[in-house]
């Protein structure tokens, strides 16, 4: 640091000043009496409170799709129809996505801006925190309905997360129409979020904060933010379209009336490509902050990364067909597809080889944070690399529709997106609670949770290529060893998550090693100005920020 | 921070948000608009396979001898309608250009009276645009008694624009019920 620039002013700058008794308490504010009572959480409008409810709402959800992915794990335990009812297993393997990527990954990542947008970038709170209230509100509305579908006649869904025309409109259980307003509530949910987050972040930057000074987390949450507006009326147009076919009479999707199913996959993917790096995208920021802090070192290329999350984002609207190569598209398209979705792997590339970059010649310690980075940054490139594969399309005519297609999302899922959000959790929970997360628990969780997931779903890669497809309750013999290991793999990850869940219970009844206000040695950033814990209103003075000496892109 | 401040980020709120719920309605039009787009860019390229759905008129063009295409016709009935449909001659081999008559016989091997559709499709898609129908059976619904069979013809001609990369083209015919669409007891 450059000798002439001021030090930090004494940490108490940063705290609220109505926290402190100050004089902006008297100031109109609507935030300033915080709801109590039984309806506190009901009314809250604070984003540390809202970010909260996200963020267990989707460990919650983490929970709920883990149960039904053990179904799923526990029936392919061995060959034969084992415990479940093909209908039931098919509902199982619907349920555990739908869950999953609605339910648990997109609110955890919603759940972690509304706690860290407005510290990062030093606002007082979201910009719209009643709007901001009900867009977290919709969600246990949307995935009680969704969830209710189980108990319904005809049972829940069981045409696949993707809910592929006419299996989801024709041949669908009549519960599907709970299931496409749950899709509607839970899309306004985002849509919703993802405007108050483009208006924090546009608008509510402390003074002298540029947008390329701003924090990675803030930028990858800018970017997604527009994904998520962009492709979330294409989402709800489908699913209004699937409303209007089974309950109407037209043939959107039916080729009886004219209609065409291959359209639903087109329009499906059109959302559905996008939504994938709305899911990864925010992980990257998470990546590009805790790196930095445990290497003791600047993240390497600041400025590539936000062109190359930017790059992956607008290259995310052309690549969509890759789903469909073997629906029956023209050469041309085949080539187009495949050319396109191989280009990804360049900004992707230039992101890990910046993580790598920053590695290099750091002084590295090995906090939990740090574990769960660096396991995220080895799977999410074999869950690159096999996307790579899957790219090439004469060699996905063999992959399609098989367990190497299992294996590659769920290692940019799993390993890849949860990973990051745990990592995420582990960095920030000194933050949110005052206290330090367990070591021994976390350290636990951690290795359980690398050795759990990768023997669930490496073996997936040999069952795939040799041919054993997706959603099918029973299997042939020679699948059997695989299928043994990832079903081991799965019931030691899925009981090792218990281990997280005690480690946040007891950061939430602040067991554990107090936290200073900068916890971690090398970490920079607004947020570590604030106390540990947060107080409930923060920088209601927008903090002091000199991009020379504390944004990430200095030189 | 100010008052006046205040007021000015709270402006700049109301601009982003006015300027994202915009964007947002840019996309819904988009998604309604993909529909038509969609359907526009198949019948330009053919790639979904579907051909004119009104008989289209003799291309005056040369017949071209110096080639022949194979064709195939396909038939299969969907679920819930009790007929079958099969072709004279499964194959033929036509040159380009040349209007061939291909017959097709019907059956409703129920006990009611049904309507049907058949809907059809031609791959590879590339092809789809240059199978030209002067007259089919599948521009408009069939009624068929309990029992009855029907001959219907199908006039066709292959255009001879075809890409000479194409040597083959299947004519898929899938049978519909139509008694819902008609307000008759399936």
């Amino acid at each position: 640091m450059s000798s002439t620039l001021p030090p930090h002013s004494d940490k108490q700058q940063a705290l609220s000043d109505s926290a402190a008794g100050g004089a902006a308490a008297s100031a109109a504010d609507h935030h300033q009496s915080a709801p109590s009572g039984p309806l506190r959480w009901l009314l809250t409008t604070n984003h540390k409170e809202i970010g909260s409810l996200y963020l267990l709402f989707s460990l919650l959800m983490f929970f709920i799709g883990g149960v039904l992915a053990l179904v799923v794990r526990a029936e392919l335990f061995q060959p034969g129809l084992m415990f479940v009812q093909p209908e039931f297993f098919n509902q199982m393997t619907t349920m555990h996505g739908l869950i999953m990527v609605f339910g648990a990954i997109m609110p955890a990542f919603v759940g972690l801006a509304n706690w860290m947008l407005p510290l990062q970038i030093g606002a007082p709170d979201m910009a719209l925190p009643r709007l901001n209230n009900f867009s977290f509100w919709l969600l246990p509305v949307a995935f009680t309905l969704l969830l209710s579908t189980l108990f319904m006649e005809g049972g829940g869904p069981n045409f696949g997360w993707t809910f592929y025309a006419p299996l989801s409109t024709t041949y669908a259980p009549p519960s599907t129409s709970f299931f496409i307003l749950a899709m509607h509530l839970a899309g306004i949910s985002s849509i919703l979020g993802a405007i108050n987050i483009i208006a924090t972040i546009l608008n509510l930057r402390t003074p002298g904060m540029r947008l390329m000074d701003m924090p990675l987390f803030v930028w990858t949450w800018l970017i997604t933010a527009f994904l998520l507006i962009a492709v979330m009326p294409v989402l709800a147009g489908v699913v209004t379209m699937m409303l209007l076919d089974i309950n109407f009479g037209t043939s959107f999707f039916d080729a009886a009336g004219g209609g065409d199913p291959v359209l639903f996959q087109h329009l499906f993917w059109f959302f559905g490509h996008p939504e994938v790096y709305i899911m990864i995208l925010p992980a990257f920021g998470i990546i590009s902050a805790i790196v930095p802090t445990f290497a003791r070192k600047r993240l390497f290329g600041y400025a590539s990364m936000v062109y190359a999350t930017a790059s992956i984002a607008l290259l995310s609207f052309v690549v969509w067909a890759h789903h469909m190569f073997t629906v029956g598209l023209p050469l041309v398209a085949e080539l187009f597809f495949m050319y396109t979705t191989m280009l990804i792997a360049v900004p992707t590339g230039v992101k890990v080889f910046n993580w790598m970059a920053t590695l290099f010649r750091g002084s590295i310690s090995f906090e939990l944070p740090m574990l769960f980075a660096l396991a995220f940054i080895v799977q999410f490139t074999i869950g690159g690399l096999s996307g790579v594969m899957l790219a090439i399309s004469p060699a996905d005519f063999q992959y399609h529709d098989t367990y190497f297609v299992v294996a590659h999302f769920h290692y940019v899922l799993v390993p890849g997106a949860v990973f990051a959000i745990l990592a995420a959790a582990y960095y920030w929970l000194p933050k949110w609670t005052g206290v330090y997360p367990s070591e021994k628990l976390g350290q636990a969780h951690f290795w359980l949770s690398v050795i759990g997931v990768n023997l669930t779903f490496f073996p997936m890669h040999f069952s795939g290529l040799a041919g054993m497809p997706r959603r099918i309750p029973d299997y042939a013999l020679q699948f059997a060893d695989f299928n043994l290991l990832s079903s081991i793999g799965g019931f030691l990850f899925g009981t090792s998550q218990l281990l997280f869940l005690a480690v946040v219970i007891l950061c939430m009844r602040k067991k554990g090693k107090k936290a200073p206000a900068n916890p971690w040695e090398g970490a920079e950033g607004l947020e570590w100005q604030l106390p540990s814990p947060a107080p409930l209103h923060t920088f209601d003075t927008p903090p002091e920020f000199i991009p020379e000496r504390d944004s990430p892109s200095r030189s | 921070m100010s008052a006046n401040s205040r007021q000015e980020v709270q402006r700049g709120i109301a601009r982003t948000v006015r300027r994202s719920l915009l964007l947002l309605l840019a996309m819904v039009g988009f998604t309604l608009a993909l529909i038509p787009l969609y359907d526009v860019f198949c019948e330009v390229t053919g790639l979904n396979g579907k051909t004119a759905a009104q008989a289209q008129v003799i291309s005056g063009e040369q017949i071209d001898t110096s080639r022949s295409i194979e064709v195939q016709f396909i038939t299969r009935t969907h679920a819930g309608l009790p007929w079958a449909l099969a072709a004279e001659n499964t194959s033929m081999r036509v040159h380009p250009g040349e209007v061939v008559r291909a017959d097709f016989e019907f059956v409703n091997l129920g006990q009611e009276a049904h309507w049907g559709k058949a809907v059809p499709s031609v791959s590879p898609s590339e092809g789809a645009r240059y199978f030209r129908k002067m007259e089919c059976f599948c521009f408009r619904e069939q009624r068929l008694e309990a029992g009855e069979r029907s001959q219907m013809p199908l006039v066709f001609q292959v255009d001879p624009d075809l890409p000479r990369e194409v040597k083959q083209l299947t004519l898929a015919y899938t049978l519909y019920s139509h008694d819902q669409a008609l307000g008759e007891k399936p």
